[in-house]
């Protein structure tokens, strides 16, 4: 939402500036100010390209090659998702982020009660393999890179996704999906989550493991960290990345102490971080985050390959930011918050649509975000040379500063009992919801300015916007298909397969090969999923107060 | 914000999400905010199904359940609590429903039975006026 909160004279003279994060901004910065906080050329800046990456991960930047753009989308059956996916690969998109819809993402089949008036709504319904087949139908494997946005169940879809590549002849080590995989944040933000804590990271570590470590899927990225969802929740920029670092770290410990080195699997690491509020804070995070992850790697990981080093990830999104107030507004938010993701060195990226505080996007405004994107890449110059505020007294302190806040927030995670401990006792999340709380009082008491809802807001300002219609026809297709695929598939071979999961789950191994073999056979999520539930156990949520 | 100090006799409000959908800021927001007025505020917290949702009701005597839901499927969902609290006869505790709601939905609700609606950026004031003014119309005050 708003930007920083402001003190200010009686004649709208700014006194203050306190950035979310808790930095205080000066009205001036001079040599003195890298001075008092100890700036050094090669330490804290270099070479783009060059350790500790603050500019770039890339000697070229965007020179060499534009961001990759990933717009979220997915929703219906996997055949009307397979047309928008086509749209948009149409229209100049190079990677997918598939959508799931909410029994998906929980595990539950289609016909479930559970499920009822959710199949299909916020994204794709996937029951079995059948539904794969059909939403990437026509898709190259090889040359389209798909984040799978699953976190719970993310182990079943990466096992899906190399399942179809199987059936399809693909050669599994040319694919490249990018399951979302990170169930710390949906415990902490986004609430899709299943499993008690911790056998929830070990089937994180699982996928990781299989992927990176057992060089199973040489091309797929096993996780993607989101302190996105933890911002929205609450968090200010610099516990976004302090939390997606703490909780980055968890899940390479679990792999690290099955006996691998962390050089092997955390290059394969990716983040998802949020970008909305104040532009210069948003900067200074991206760039003293690309410098703290590959600081930390190799001084706590012993890690020295260089591109292990690398902060990868899709920096967009703004959801938060977007309001429901004067909803075209929200197209020129879009506009800056993609300008703070090129200026902050994102690599990959995406966009809200204006529209999403209502709706589904519709095709129309989902195009306004694309078109957005390649706007700032191909129209106003910000391909032209790499971190072009670098050196800027400002932007250079700024950086310094966010760098020992997200220290700080480590810390406190520390003085919690590390990251796991802190999510099993909801510490962070009691956080996060209290200062979500807090920041609403300041906009009802005008600390921080919203246009359009604490300023310059208007009566009747609720806008016209295109709904994106549910269909109950296409749910109920969505039912018949499953009903048909569990009819004519080989009935045996499930449950032997479901067995031997339950065994595999029991006895702790990894978990994905007889995944592999379970979706091959067509068993459904919601099968896959309820032999997970009667082993690991449901979470309980902790206390809010 | 006004921070009301307690009454004797405070509104009970349990504020949860049903359905799948986990984007809990919201109820989070909202749960604080009717507690720093000076309700007694139960948080059920994510995923409740309509039937946990009403013993939890019956169990904490409260006034009014407060519930919040992104996904769209608002319709379904309380249609099925509304169902759930007759079948309990529980129909003096007051509904009312915040998220993301739109306009064209509210008459529908309103004809279920919930008490009122409060979409996305209602202001946390008119929430805490509102849920006030149908618990005390449930307490026959």
């Amino acid at each position: 939402m708003g930007v920083a909160k402001y003190t200010k004279d009686a004649k709208d003279a700014i006194l203050d500036v306190e950035l979310h994060s808790g930095i205080h901004v000066k009205p001036s910065y001079g040599p003195q100010d890298l001075e008092r906080v100890g700036f050094d050329y090669q330490e804290d800046l270099g070479e783009p390209g060059r350790y500790p990456f603050t500019r770039s991960i890339h000697p070229q930047g965007y020179r060499s090659r534009e961001w990759t753009v990933r717009q979220y989308s997915g929703f219906g059956t996997p055949d009307e998702t397979n047309e928008r996916f086509k749209l948009l690969i149409a229209h100049g998109q190079t990677g997918l982020n598939v959508a799931f819809d909410l029994p998906t993402q929980m595990g539950y089949d289609s016909d479930d009660p559970l499920a009822e008036g959710e199949v299909g709504r916020v994204g794709m319904a996937v029951d079995t393999m059948a539904d794969f087949e059909a939403a990437f139908q026509g898709i190259d494997l090889t040359t389209v890179g798909s984040g799978l946005t699953i976190n719970a169940v993310a182990s079943i879809m990466l096992a899906m996704y190399e399942a179809l590549a199987r059936r399809w002849s693909v050669d599994v080590t040319r694919i490249s999906a990018t399951p979302q995989n990170d169930i710390l944040k949906e415990i902490i933000g986004r609430g899709a989550w299943i499993f008690p804590v911790r056998p929830a990271v070990d089937l994180v570590g699982d996928v990781i493991e299989y992927a990176t470590a057992q060089g199973r899927l040489p091309r797929c990225n096993p996780v993607s960290v989101c302190g996105y969802h933890i911002r929205e929740s609450g968090a200010t920029p610099a516990q976004e990345i302090a939390f997606a670092f703490g909780i980055a770290f968890a899940y390479l410990d679990n792999v690290v102490t099955r006996g691998y080195g962390a050089e092997k699997v955390v290059g394969r690491f990716s983040f998802n971080f949020n970008i909305f509020g104040n532009l210069w804070e948003q900067v200074a995070k991206f760039r003293a985050a690309r410098k703290l992850w590959a600081r930390l790697l190799s001084e706590r990981y012993g890690v020295r390959d260089q591109k292990a080093l690398f902060l990868r990830g899709l920096f967009g999104g703004g959801g938060f930011g977007l309001t429901k107030a004067q909803p075209e507004n929200n197209i020129v938010r879009g506009a800056y918050y993609a300008l703070a993701a090129a200026l902050g060195g994102a690599q990959t990226t995406a966009l809200c649509s204006y529209d999403e505080a209502y709706t589904i996007p519709t095709p129309q405004s989902a195009l306004i975000s694309l078109r957005t994107l390649e706007i700032l890449m191909d129209e106003i110059g910000l391909r032209d040379t790499v971190d072009p505020l670098a050196g800027s007294y400002f932007i250079e302190t700024l950086t310094k500063e966010m760098e020992e806040k997200i220290m700080e927030e480590m810390e406190r995670v520390e003085k919690w009992g590390g990251m796991l401990a802190a999510v099993e006792n909801g510490e962070v999340q009691r956080l996060v919801a209290k200062q979500a709380y807090q920041w609403e009082r300041d906009l009802l008491e005008g600390q921080r300015v919203k246009v359009g809802v604490n300023k310059y807001a208007e009566e009747g300002q609720e806008g016209q916007v295109e709904l994106h219609q549910y269909s109950e026809e296409s749910a109920s297709r969505q039912v018949s298909s499953l009903r048909e695929v569990r009819r004519a598939r080989g009935q045996r071979e499930v449950a032997r397969c479901l067995t031997e999961l339950e065994r595999v789950l029991k006895t702790r191994r990894n978990v994905m090969p007889i995944l592999v073999e379970c979706c091959a056979a067509y068993a459904s999520v919601g099968e896959m999923c309820g032999v997970f539930r009667q082993v690991l156990g449901e979470m309980e949520e902790p206390s809010l107060f | 914000m006004s921070s009301a100090t307690r009454g004797p006799n405070p509104p009970r409000v349990l504020v949860a999400k049903p359905g799948l959908d986990g984007h809990d800021r919201g109820a989070k927001v909202v749960a604080f905010a009717l507690r720093d007025a000076g309700m007694e505020v139960i948080y059920g917290g994510l995923h409740q199904t309509v039937e946990k949702i009403a013993a939890t009701a019956l169990q904490e005597s409260v006034d009014v359940i407060g519930l919040s839901i992104m996904s769209g499927a608002h319709l379904p969902i309380c249609r099925r609590l509304m169902e759930e609290l007759a079948r309990r006869e529980m129909t003096d505790v007051a509904v009312v429903v915040g998220g993301v709601i739109p306009r064209s939905d509210m008459a529908a609700l309103t004809e279920l039975g919930v008490a009122a609606v409060y979409p996305g950026g209602t202001p946390l004031p008119e929430i805490i006026e509102g849920v006030r003014r149908v618990a005390r119309r449930e307490k026959g005050a």
